[in-house]
């Protein structure tokens, strides 16, 4: 393993979520917890119910806090998932949030692999030792910022468009409403009484 | 409706079509097709003298040919804007000995024959899609009738007949005999839930629009005679059952049975409907003076164009995918665009309202701040490195890069354009491109920690963040199983997978490497994906040259809503490593690890002081 580590000593903590039952009732996630422990520069592994409850977010500020921990791993769900949640919460802590790594361990492994606990508590050691040694060499990051333009494209004229379009022209927003059709009104002009309130639809 | 025409904010654009968009959340510049209507938008009062001249007939779209209309027309009365349109196929032209009457007619002058379509061009921060739905069209259910016997009409139809607006200005009368229908009968589900023919789903708003049309009938002729035929009435929402309960104690018959056939008397036009009741186990038949088809909601036909200006997808009921089905259900996955109304999803109109209202609340939210921050994963080009050979300008599909291959110059990103797919970054030949937060370095720490113990039991894969990883995502959340051999590396395009990683990976012993990325038409990054298929057939050859099996690399197109695809392709891989032996992986350590140790060509310097030499 390359210990690229920028210069700094590298100090990791990595944080097993169980989900309840979601991970815990196939990986063994005391064994992956005591597995990240061993981990090159893990300083701290810890195993939770649910991480990303707000004492399991406590937990991980109070870490980095305590330990000066300079990179943090979640084994837990999807990035896609909670990646924002874990991000946000190590910027609390005073940690770039570019020093998050996460092990999917619950759409990728304990959920697909239901029937061989096992090779999934297996599998998740190696997702943990995957993002610990990415983690290792995780840079800190800037955002740039750029400007938004304040007005809105709504394509489709029917109620749905409609709607759209009129609560964000009366939240100040310049609209433009886009409709394939000669006139507004989409299938909705169509129909003739409405249900639940049976009156019209114009 | 009116409101929208005459907000101050809100700029209407009918008889229009996006036709192209660049850019990315916050500025998104998109260009409007325009399509000429013929007559002053402006100007036009719909005083409707063009009308009486008009001497063209032809069938009205909006009363779905139950009525005619005039070539110049306005499509119903309290359309929005109030301005009438030519329908150019149907006119005959302004050729004096052709016709010209109602440029003729027109006072104010609106009529302008030669207009033509024109483009206009929008800056917005964020796009709402409230594309809506098609409607079924049940000529493929023979066993109706529906295109044999005119008394047999759609429930679209059946509107604009009982509308006080519509042909038979609200009158029910059935087709063959203008007559009033005594007995109705009401088939339900008709192009909805079945394997077989229309759609699997359920389209949400048949039942309840049964049940009203039931009122509405009732409310006007009581003693209509009124049947349902239904496999489940799904009266879920709120006041709902009230509605129900209501048509049932009005006399409404709800017959639980969906009709095998329906026949016509020759003779009364009458229909006949063969049904096994299957509350009582009996076969049926009843007479009916018409039959309407409660005909589903299908996905837009051409939605096509928009998936591709967007990056968006489709579930696989054809309707739009959100970025998350229950957290994220008004957002688009591409940033900035999000859904409202029936492209997402069939719904009725409480329930479209009511996600138009999401939407426009979280369109607010982006707009708001006047300022959002781009995630942090540029690329970042090392000037001391970079020959200036304009590659990495050529491929990036954002034109983000600038390069000039005549001066060799190096090359330059500009961040607000760059997405993040790292495609540049996987072309340089010279590795001067750094993915901030998909480093090189970061990516073959991965390879390395899944190969490290039992390599020969591991599948590499790279899986792109916006599909084939969300796919691994769904395939969780359906608890699709499959087997744990694979280790899934994320990088947000399959573009950013450099053939080093796969060659890194061989090296370290895998048996078996997949890359997997978004269909074409799906790529998050326009077409980045383009140059992951060129460059893995590439390595196809390579591989090939060196006496490695090409099979041992894997390429796979995995949408995010395709679980059970991305699960079978796991089983598959799975079937591939097993057939790969020791003494293979063995062998291809040796072939490449000889290979990395020849010295490569020494690139060609840019011109720029001090020169230093890039990579030996």
């Amino acid at each position: 393993m390359d210990d690229g580590n920028h210069g700094e000593e590298l100090r990791i903590g990595v944080y097993v979520c169980d989900c309840g039952r979601n991970i815990a009732g196939t990986v063994d996630c005391g064994v992956v917890t005591e597995f990240a422990q061993g981990l090159p520069h893990v300083v701290i592994a810890s195993n939770d119910k649910y991480t990303c409850s707000e004492p399991g977010q406590e937990v991980i500020k109070q870490h980095i806090r305590e330990h000066n921990l300079n990179r943090v791993v979640v084994a837990s769900c999807s990035p896609r998932m909670h990646e924002p949640t874990f991000r946000a919460a190590i910027q609390q802590a005073g940690l770039n949030p570019y020093l998050l790594e996460m092990a999917n361990l619950r759409e990728h492994c304990s959920w697909v692999h239901i029937n061989e606990p096992e090779a999934a508590t297996r599998k998740a050691m190696d997702l943990v030792k995957m993002a610990v040694w990415r983690a290792a060499l995780l840079r800190e990051q800037k955002e740039l910022e750029v400007p938004v333009e304040r007005k809105a494209l709504v394509i489709g004229g029917g109620i749905a468009g409609i709607q759209a379009s009129l609560d964000l022209a009366n939240a100040g927003y310049q609209v433009y409403l886009v409709e394939k059709e000669p006139s507004i009104g989409g299938i909705m002009a169509q129909i003739d009484k409405t249900y639940p309130t049976m009156d019209c639809s114009i | 409706m009116t409101d929208v025409g005459r907000h101050p904010r809100i700029e209407l654009l009918t008889y229009s079509e996006v036709a192209a968009t660049t850019g990315f959340v916050g500025n998104f510049n998109v260009t409007v097709r325009r399509r000429a209507r013929y007559v002053d938008e402006k100007e036009c009062t719909a005083c409707g003298d063009c009308l009486e001249v008009c001497p063209v007939v032809v069938p009205d779209k909006f009363n779905i040919g139950l009525s005619t209309r005039k070539a110049i027309y306005q499509p119903f009365p309290q359309a929005v804007p109030s301005a009438f349109v030519i329908d150019m196929e149907a006119c005959l032209g302004h050729n004096p000995i052709a016709c010209g009457k109602c440029l003729e007619k027109c006072e104010k002058e609106c009529i302008d024959y030669d207009m033509t379509d024109r483009e206009v061009t929008l800056n917005v921060g964020t796009v709402i899609v409230a594309t809506g739905m098609d409607v079924y069209d049940p000529t493929e259910q023979d066993e109706y009738g529906y295109t044999r016997y005119e008394n047999v009409i759609t429930s679209l139809e059946f509107e604009r007949l009982i509308n006080s607006g519509g042909p038979t200005e609200g009158h029910l009368v059935r087709p063959t005999d203008r007559r009033q229908p005594e007995r109705v009968a009401f088939i339900q589900c008709v192009g909805s839930r079945s394997q077989q023919r229309g759609k699997p789903y359920c389209s949400n708003v048949c039942c309840m629009n049964t049940v009203k049309d039931s009122l509405l009938i009732k409310d006007h002729w009581p003693e209509t005679d009124i049947k349902v035929f239904y496999m489940d009435i799904r009266a879920f929402g709120k006041g709902f059952e009230d509605l129900y309960q209501r048509s049932k104690a009005l006399g409404v018959q709800y017959i639980r049975g969906l009709p095998g056939e329906v026949e016509e008397d020759p003779a009364t036009k009458d229909l006949i409907l063969s049904v096994e009741d299957t509350t009582s186990g009996q076969l049926e038949q009843h007479r009916a003076d018409m039959v309407i088809l409660s005909v589903g909601v299908e996905p837009r036909r051409d939605m096509e164009s928009l998936k591709g200006l967007f990056t968006l997808s489709a579930t696989s009921d054809g309707f739009f995918m959100e970025a998350h089905p229950k957290l994220l259900p008004v957002d688009a996955p591409t940033r900035g665009v999000f859904f409202a109304g029936c492209s997402e999803a069939p719904k009725d109109i409480k329930d479209s309202v009511t996600q138009a209202s999401a939407a426009a609340a979280r369109a607010n939210i982006l707009m708001s701040q006047g300022r959002i921050s781009v995630e942090a994963i540029t690329s970042v080009i090392d000037p001391e490195i970079c020959t200036g050979c304009a590659i990495c300008a050529n491929v990036c599909p954002y034109h983000a890069i600038i390069a000039d291959k005549e001066k060799r110059t190096p090359a330059v990103v500009i961040e607000a354009s760059c997405a993040g797919c790292g495609t540049c970054a996987a072309e340089c030949p010279f590795g001067a491109i750094t993915m901030r937060h998909f480093e090189d370095a970061q990516i073959i720490a991965q390879i390395d920690a899944i190969l490290e113990e039992d390599p020969m039991e591991k599948i590499v894969v790279f899986a792109c963040n916006w599909c084939s990883y969300a796919g691994g995502d769904f395939a969780g959340i359906s608890r699709l199983q499959y087997p744990p051999n694979a280790r899934l590396i994320r990088t947000m395009c399959s573009g950013r997978v450099d053939q080093e990683f796969v060659l890194h990976a061989f090296r370290k012993g895998a048996p078996l490497v997949l890359v997997s990325g978004c269909h074409f038409a799906d790529c998050h990054y326009i077409d980045a994906n383009r140059w992951t298929q060129r460059r893995v057939e590439k390595l196809w050859d390579k591989l090939e040259r060196e006496g490695i099996r090409p099979e041992r690399l894997q390429l796979e197109w995995i949408s995010a809503a395709e679980g059970q695809k991305f699960a079978k392709v796991m089983r598959e891989i799975e079937e591939l490593r097993k057939a790969v032996t020791p003494e293979e992986v063995e062998e291809t350590k040796r072939i490449l690890t000889e290979k990395a140790k020849k010295p490569k060509k020494k690139p060609k310097k840019a011109k720029k002081e001090p020169v230093e030499v890039a990579k030996t």
